[in-house]
């Protein structure tokens, strides 16, 4: 994959690594013990003939309740097929500016939305009156849930368009419209993903059927079949493991069309520690890297070369309800781990960051947020998801909270940074010291100009006050209020109608004109 | 380059910030062209007034800097390196103002108070007014409350400034009012500034105003008359 013209520059990070050399092989190595010697319960049996065929050892597994087969990979063989995937990966976008280049080399990271919530939470100002002292007044949110629709989706992606730190879309809002058919799920949030934002979008799919739908609305978009596989406005997620170490037959089944269609594709496992994996950071990471290797190689198998993200989601259970646990230090360890493991196979990385347990935007959801959007990002992981928007877990989808967490990427990006230090900036430096030394206030504040009208300052946070009452919810609110009365960014009317005329099953409300 | 360019050339440079040649802008490539110091200099020379050169090429684009800096688009260091700028252009051109009749805005001593070493913002107060066209006065930090009493006295100065950051010194700022009342000074009208400082603290002590920063400064400097 050569380097395309244009694409977002994203930060390039000197990676953080908690795994020594020693650790990461043992870590290797038990992934391949795993493969080899556990193996998979396949239920995928067209997977398991293609793994067979090419030298792994595949049994029957009776008693699973449904067709199932045990599949053993020797470790050479997942060696060979691994080192077949791509090592950069580029995602389009219907602007090429917003293309993203995914390098396992380089450790330069992007942030975006994801999840497919079911609830949309809207924020809404009101005024209270102190009962002992009423002059006494604070503004403060009221919160109110309503069902993920497809036109929140849209409205989603037309926020997304506007936050300046958010590389990718990843449907934040599930689509329940009780108009929309499962069959016309994907056709309407593809459609009204792509009709609001030029960067690149990401999502799985509904139904298997439907790819071919979806495959040519982006090609509508793209200019053709040919100007889509060379830009990629659009790629896939597939989990295709169900943890523990389970291939599911019917994810399986759309990653074969997925590659098939020489379309980018996302191979995700998400295990839960203290459930599904291990709790302990050895067990987990061994188990997750297994089911994403597995993963990986089918992509191999099916198309040599096919583009592919390394998709690790590993994450913690709460002990008190086994509910997912992001806000914690053991899932920055599990992904750290992760994110070093696709660097060592030489597979961009999908990661994610910026989850949190609180179920309102405040001071719970800052610390759980900033603990992961930095930690994540020093990691180094190409592809980090799940960054913007997201509260209880991944319930929720709070578009106040996505402005949040974008000024907090954005300083995140920002002190990522590499450092401006070699001789240049040395030598200027000096000769600044030694004039400032030399005049009368012996103040360097003049000196700050030049760096901050280039934006190599900082900001204060945007959202910050100076009073003693925080303010940060409401200027959040009205900095909202201001992007989304932006005008959107659709697709020509003429491309609309077309998708329209050609892609059956787009409800008409999406169209914008 | 005629008058009109020049002017506008100068103008562009107090915008910029830059006092000599050698001096950066916040635009690229400015280095090694003529800057305030130079284009003042060739202004005279070429027989412009010194009334004019003051006006169109050094208040006109402070002015500007200022309005862009109200408008939030332009930060305090642009302000600063602006009133700098002019700063240097009036050291060239007040003996020729001075010589036409025109005097500057008044004298302004300024100084950071006995047993503190702190100049941050009694530096940024004092480029900051000498840029408005005020006559600056400034004795430094740790200064004995003696030694402001006879600057105000020799230079017969209408305004005092006083600066401390510790809650330790400020209490030293009362000692100058004090002594310059008991000096016949008490004409000299004062402001006080500094973290610890507070409009209440300065009404005990007998200071004339509580300034938070150096636009605070100008602003009051505007309502007094010398």
């Amino acid at each position: 994959m050569t380097e395309p013209d244009t694409f977002r520059q994203g930060t390039v990070v000197k990676p953080y690594e908690r795994l020594n050399a020693e650790q990461l092989a043992l870590l290797d190595a038990a992934s391949l013990k795993i493969l080899e010697e556990t193996g998979i319960w396949c239920y995928n049996l067209r997977a398991a003939e293609l793994f067979a065929a090419h030298g792994a050892r595949v049994e029957d597994e009776p008693g699973t309740g449904a067709p199932c087969k045990r599949v053993f990979f020797p470790p050479e063989m997942v060696r060979k097929y691994i080192a077949m995937a791509p090592s950069r990966v580029v995602l389009g976008a219907r602007d090429p500016k917003n293309r993203l280049l995914l390098d396992a080399c380089v450790p330069r990271i992007y942030f975006g939305s994801g999840s497919e919530t079911n609830v949309w939470l809207e924020t809404e100002l009101e005024e209270f009156q102190a009962v002992n002292d009423p002059a006494r007044k604070i503004t403060a949110p009221r919160y109110r849930e309503k069902r993920g629709d497809a036109l929140l989706l849209a409205r989603a992606a037309r926020l997304c368009e506007q936050l300046e730190n958010l590389d990718f879309f990843i449907r934040p809002v599930n689509i329940q419209d009780r108009d929309i058919s499962q069959e016309d799920h994907d056709v309407n949030k593809f459609f009204a993903s792509l009709n609001n934002i030029t960067k690149h979008v990401q999502a799985g799919l509904t139904t298997r059927d439907s790819l071919d739908k979806v495959l040519k609305m982006a090609e509508i978009i793209a200019g053709g079949s040919e100007q889509l596989r060379h830009n990629p406005l659009i790629s896939f997620i597939a989990c295709v493991f169900k943890s523990p170490l389970q291939m599911v037959a019917d994810t399986t089944d759309k990653v074969f069309d997925m590659v098939e269609a020489g379309m980018p594709v996302v191979i995700s496992s998400s295990p839960q520690g203290g459930s599904s994996a291990p709790i302990q950071e050895a067990g987990m990471v061994a188990q997750i890297n297994a089911e994403i290797l597995a993963g990986v190689m089918l992509t191999q198998l099916i198309k040599p070369g096919a583009p592919v993200l390394y998709g690790s989601v590993p994450v913690r259970a709460r002990l008190d309800d086994l509910h997912d646990l992001y806000g914690c230090p053991e899932f920055n360890q599990y992904n750290n781990d992760t994110v070093q493991l696709a660097r060592h196979y030489r597979i961009p990385c999908y990661s994610t960051a910026g989850v949190d347990d609180a179920s309102i935007p405040g001071l719970q959801a800052t610390f759980e947020k900033v603990f992961t959007h930095l930690y994540m990002g020093m990691c180094g992981a190409q592809y980090i998801h799940y960054a913007f928007g997201l509260l209880e877990r991944t319930n929720i989808f709070c578009p106040l909270q996505a402005v949040l967490d974008n000024e907090q990427v954005g300083k995140v990006k920002h002190c990522l940074r590499p450092p401006k230090v070699d001789q240049q900036s040395i030598d200027e430096v000096l000769t600044m010291i030694t004039k400032v030394m030399k005049s009368s206030h012996r103040l360097f504040t003049r000196h700050t100009r030049k760096a901050t009208h280039a934006g190599e300052v900082s900001e204060p946070y945007r959202f910050g006050a100076r009073e003693h009452e925080d303010g940060v919810i409401s200027r959040a609110a009205a900095a909202l209020a201001e992007l989304e009365a932006r005008p959107g960014k659709h697709l020509p009317p003429e491309i609309q109608d077309r998708i329209f005329n050609e892609v059956p099953g787009i409800v008409p409300r999406l169209l914008s004109k | 380059m005629d008058n009109k360019e020049l002017l506008e050339k100068l103008a562009m440079n107090v915008v910029q910030g830059r006092i000599e040649a050698e001096d950066e802008g916040f635009d690229e490539g400015l280095e090694g062209q003529p800057a305030v110091t130079e284009l003042v200099n060739q202004a005279l020379e070429q027989g412009i007034s010194p009334s004019q050169i003051l006006l169109a090429g050094l208040t006109d684009p402070m002015t500007m800097v200022g309005e862009k800096f109200e408008q939030g688009e332009y930060l305090i260091p642009d302000m600063l390196a602006a009133a700098e700028a002019v700063g240097a252009g009036m050291d060239i051109l007040a003996p020729r103002l001075l010589k036409d009749g025109v005097e500057s805005k008044g004298r302004f001593v300024i100084a950071t108070v006995n047993g503190d070493l702190h100049d941050i913002g009694k530096n940024i107060v004092s480029i900051m007014i000498k840029g408005a066209g005020y006559d600056v006065i400034d004795l430094g930090v740790d200064v004995p409350a003696e030694r402001i009493v006879e600057a105000v006295r020799e230079h017969n100065a209408p305004y005092l400034g006083l600066s401390a950051l510790l809650t330790t010194t400020m209490r030293n700022m009362r000692e100058v009012i004090d002594q310059l009342k008991e000096a016949g000074l008490d004409s000299t009208r004062v402001c006080i500034g500094g973290a610890p400082t507070s409009p209440e603290f300065a009404a005990e002590i007998g200071a004339d105003a509580h300034c938070p920063d150096a636009f605070a400064v100008i602003d009051w400097l505007k309502t007094q008359t010398a």
